[in-house]
């Protein structure tokens, strides 16, 4: 009990019982935290509070809304136009979501930029991609909730994948519609489980915060922290930090709510639902483009004439492919060295691979027509090659720049690190 | 890493760039460029230009309502143009709705109140489409939301009305727009000079009416529009306020390590 300045008895009698205080100082105070992170490292606790943010709004929503094909176009826009501050709510809500995938973007690609994802932090890493599919998940079925065109045809488009599958393929989506075609039980099961997965999100979080708290944040240099001089506790440093990040995230947050509310949406989604007429392009939200891009790229596979795997199926592969292939970066990249600043080759092509993640948004934001389909299989093609070609071969073959001593040293010791 | 990051981005927005001339062509094909205009509700302080709403409501009151329903909006919430009760109670009072089962266990009519949602002109789709050739006009309570570029697109249409340029045909029923995607729209053009009487002496133009029940319907599909502007802009000074605080904060304690 090394914590406890505070000595008010009941402070005492509470700790000795269930060391909640114990354990607040000893996480968040006096945490030893890498002296040289800089505002990327923000992104983290960003991400928390915009999980919270979307938790609260999303369960005062979640009370004045109707999950019916009949009602529930009609109870958002009574959200919108009688329920005091519902419009904030909603507004809140939507613009959260995108905010939430700015936010991981760059937490993810921070990551892959310093090299957080290898040992010891591999599992940490795991942990953070599994909170990144359960996210796009839950994003996906509230998408579905206020039951618009775009709502209607995503859950189409998304959900008719799955019958790519070879033999159980239509099962499973009759089982996953609970019926023949879209309708009243899949709005239900998803406004369920689109109430469920935010608590699942909110119990890997945790995971995730005990990993990284096992084995620390890593920093600009990549070098493990070795001694008391190259950390400092996480509070006042970091609790400063962040939230100096906090107000700057919640101003250009704010900015969309009050002044551009609709930036992220699709106009088509304001048109109530309607299985009879298809939008002349169905496009899911902007932060699934890249991956929709990838979905589209490949032709049917064949071999003699003979179709071997569907397009459709090579698509779906693909897509979860590019997310899954995330979880064996840490072996694929076996240099020991983490951070790009140290490793010439890997910083170009990690800039030229997210610009390829950018084209491949861009691709998928168009229809797959001649030029784009081109765009989308170089860029495709890229994405993949990128993660089982190129990052083993740099691994092994650049000679990366020599590491400072320690962290300190490059600190204090007259070269401050850039951004520190 | 700044110097890459620099290069990177100005090669990501040149080729961008480079590659959206490739695409444009196709990409203008079907959607018609829409000019854009300046409106009361743009901007920061924006707000909804009460008279042009009130001109717009009439616009939509005697020439739009005869097709199109406004089922989202109730009306008391013309409240928001500057209306009075009484005014309002008299506008509800021209319409009909059915209310009951009364004690009897019947059905009844009875006048619209304030408190009644806007009485759609048709009792259903089927009903819609039989008296308009086939065609369903579509409710307008979000018709700004609904579209890309709603207001601007919105003006353009409805003075987007005339002659095919290359004298080509139209099939039956359909009418050129130049802002339509497609340029063939089966509303017929729904705005002649003078179509209205303006109460306030105004000049009933087509780009008038036009840009008077855009400016009303901009109002019906965000009616927070005014409140959420007031209190957006309370909200960002305050949250600058707090973030320059903040610097501080995060300035004073760090220089205890420098």
């Amino acid at each position: 009990m090394s914590s406890s300045d505070n000595t008010h008895p009941l402070v005492k009698w509470i700790d000795e019982r269930l060391p909640v205080f114990t354990f607040l100082n000893h996480e968040l105070r006096d945490y030893p935290t890498p002296r040289n992170l800089n505002y990327w490292w923000s992104f983290g606790s960003i991400a928390g509070i915009v999980l919270v943010i979307m938790i609260l709004t999303g369960v005062m929503l979640a009370m004045q809304y109707t999950a019916h094909v009949d009602y529930a176009f009609d109870s958002v826009e009574r959200i919108m136009r009688d329920v005091n501050y519902g419009w904030l709510l909603r507004y809140l809500h939507v613009n959260g979501g995108s905010m939430f995938f700015i936010v991981i973007y760059i937490h993810l690609f921070r990551g892959l930029y310093f090299g957080s994802y290898k040992s010891p932090r591999e599992i940490l890493w795991g942990l953070g991609v599994i909170i990144f599919l359960l996210m796009m998940a839950t994003a996906f079925m509230g998408y579905v909730l206020p039951w618009g065109q775009m709502s209607f045809w995503g859950a189409t488009v998304i959900t008719n994948l799955f019958s790519a599958i070879p033999l159980v393929g239509d099962s499973i989506v009759s089982w996953l519609w609970g019926g023949y075609s879209i309708d009243n039980p899949t709005l239900q099961r998803f406004y369920a489980l689109h109430y469920l997965f935010p608590f699942l999100i909110f119990a890997v979080v945790f995971l995730h915060l005990v990993a990284l708290h096992v084995s620390k944040s890593n920093n600009p240099l990549g070098i493990e922290a070795e001694g008391p001089q190259d950390s400092i506790p996480f509070h006042p440093y970091y609790t400063a930090k962040d939230f100096f990040g906090f107000g700057v995230f919640f101003l250009v947050f704010m900015g969309f709510v009050f002044y551009a509310p609709d930036f992220f949406g699709e106009p088509d989604n304001y048109i109530p639902a309607n299985p009879l007429a298809t939008p002349p392009h169905i496009v899911p939200e902007w932060y699934f483009l890249p991956f929709y891009a990838i979905l589209r790229a490949v032709p049917d596979i064949e071999v003699f004439g003979y179709i071997l795997i569907t397009a459709k199926l090579a698509g779906v592969i693909l897509m979860f492919g590019s997310i899954l292939i995330l979880f064996f970066l840490p072996w694929l990249d076996f240099s020991k060295v983490r951070s790009a600043r140290f490793r010439p080759i890997f910083k170009q092509f990690f800039w030229i691979f997210f610009v390829d993640c950018l084209v491949l948004g861009w691709v998928g934001a168009n229809p797959p027509e001649g030029f784009f389909v081109v765009l989308g299989r170089i860029g495709t093609a890229f994405y993949f090659a990128y993660f089982i070609i190129i990052i083993p071969l740099i691994a092994y073959f650049e000679k990366p720049r020599p590491l400072p001593e320690s962290i300190s040293a490059a600190v204090l010791g007259g070269k401050k690190g850039e951004d520190s | 890493m700044r110097g890459s990051l620099t290069l990177v981005l100005t090669l990501t927005c040149g080729l961008m760039a480079g590659l959206s001339l490739l695409a444009a062509p196709a990409a203008a094909a079907e959607m018609p460029e829409i000019e854009s205009r300046s409106w009361s509700f743009d901007g920061i302080f924006g707000h909804f230009d009460r008279a042009a709403q009130q001109r717009g409501y009439q616009v939509y009151n005697e020439v739009c309502s005869g097709c199109h329903g406004l089922r989202l909006l109730t009306y008391r919430n013309l409240a928001a143009l500057g209306y009075g009760e009484d005014d309002i109670k008299a506008f509800a009072a021209e319409y009909e709705v059915t209310d009951g089962p009364d004690d009897e266990g019947e059905m009844y009519q009875r006048e619209a109140l304030p408190s009644d949602h806007f009485v759609s002109p048709f009792a259903n789709t089927q009903a819609a489409r039989a008296a308009n050739n086939g065609a369903l006009p579509p409710d307008l309570s979000l018709m700004v939301k609904a579209r890309k570029n709603g207001a601007n697109y919105l003006y353009a249409l409805l003075t987007g009305y005339g002659d095919a340029p290359d004298g080509g045909e139209l099939p039956d029923g359909l009418y050129y727009n130049a802002a339509f995607p497609g340029h063939q729209i089966a509303m017929s053009a729904p705005l002649d000079d003078d179509a209205v009487e303006y109460t306030d002496g105004t000049p009933a133009t087509v780009d008038q009416m036009a840009s008077d029940v855009t400016t009303f319907l901009a109002w019906a599909a965000s009616p927070e529009m005014e409140e959420r502007k007031r209190l957006g802009l309370k909200v960002m000074l305050f949250l600058l306020v707090l973030t320059a605080l903040l610097a501080a904060v995060k300035r004073k304690v760090w220089s205890r390590l420098h």
